[in-house]
């Protein structure tokens, strides 16, 4: 069991999260942040493996990572 | 569940000003664990440059003070001798340190200070809209090189990592990328040790941190990656430059 959370006002939806998540479930919200960007959002959590990837790569340190 | 990651305590709740996808964010969070991990916030003061982290003293959880343009490695120099007992850092961009600043670093680096730098390239001015740097690539396109960077007009690139690894005060000189989870942990390494070795009372310490400026390349963040990958790692490779300085 494993989960990722993204803080969406902290987030700019540059998505490399989404680009070097290995199990590819990251993908951009549609609906808007207080500063007018998509956020990124966790799609299938239960494939999450907590490894981190996304947290590491995030340049907004947005994302908490639970596992 | 046990939270694995999150925000170190270095790092304030403000939100960072970067444009999205700019790297930047991402060595602010290793400077930010690094100094949690030494246990060190209490003690350090870090000194803000002009350019895009002109305003990295909001975003850090330690006390900061700012410098003129390319100055950072001289206040630094102060605040260390003045007050050893601290660890004092410089976070600098190449238009700050390479350009402007080029003199401060070469003399705090031969004078062996005992302070850490952390020297983001992007390889163009940011902040200001995308202009040559002095660490702009052969051939690259930038608002005042439209047709690309030409030898015949603006001549070679400067290499900072090399040229201070050529002076004795310089203790440890290293340079890292940020485009690869594996490369965070490599660049977190390396910026941990830097601190490391001032606590040790060992300078002068450089991580050279090569990052990537979606904005002003005119690229998404993903493709800015490859492109930092493709052009700007073959020209400016990886890796320790020094580790030691000379003992008498």
């Amino acid at each position: 069991m494993a989960k990722i959370e993204v803080n969406a006002d902290r987030c700019k939806g540059c998505l490399l999260c989404a680009e070097f998540c290995p199990k590819k479930i990251i993908k951009q919200s549609d609906v808007l942040n207080s500063k007018g960007y998509y956020p990124a959002m966790q799609t299938e959590p239960e494939k999450c493996v907590g490894c981190a990837a996304c947290a590491k790569m995030c340049p907004d340190v947005a994302i908490t990572v639970y596992r | 569940m046990q939270k694995v990651f999150e925000k170190p305590v270095s790092i304030d709740e403000k939100p960072f000003s970067y444009c999205a996808g700019c790297t930047h964010g991402i060595i602010h969070r290793l400077v930010a664990e690094s100094i949690d991990e030494l246990g060190i916030r209490e003690k350090v003061i870090g000194v803000a440059p002009v350019g895009c982290s002109v305003f990295a003293y909001e975003f850090f959880n330690f006390d900061m003070c700012s410098a003129a343009h390319g100055r950072a490695p001289a206040v630094a120099t102060g605040i260390k001798r003045a007050r050893p007992e601290n660890i004092v850092f410089t976070y600098q961009g190449d238009g700050d340190l390479a350009a402007i600043g080029t003199a401060e670093i070469v003399h705090a680096a031969a004078r062996a200070e005992k302070i850490t730098t952390i020297f983001v390239n992007n390889a163009i001015y940011g902040m200001t809209g995308g202009q040559m740097a002095p660490t702009t690539l052969v051939g690259q396109k930038t608002d005042t090189t439209p047709y690309g960077r030409k030898v015949e007009n603006q001549g070679y690139p400067i290499k900072v990592a090399e040229m201070l690894s050529t002076l004795e005060g310089a203790n440890y000189i290293e340079r890292v990328t940020v485009i690869s989870p594996a490369h965070v942990n490599k660049a977190k390494a390396a910026i941990k040790k830097a601190f490391q070795y001032q606590i040790e009372g060992k300078g002068f310490n450089l991580i050279e941190v090569l990052s990537t400026c979606p904005s002003c390349w005119g690229m998404s963040p993903i493709k800015a990656i490859e492109w930092l990958k493709a052009n700007m790692i073959p020209h400016y490779p990886l890796g320790v430059y020094k580790d030691g300085a000379k003992t008498e």
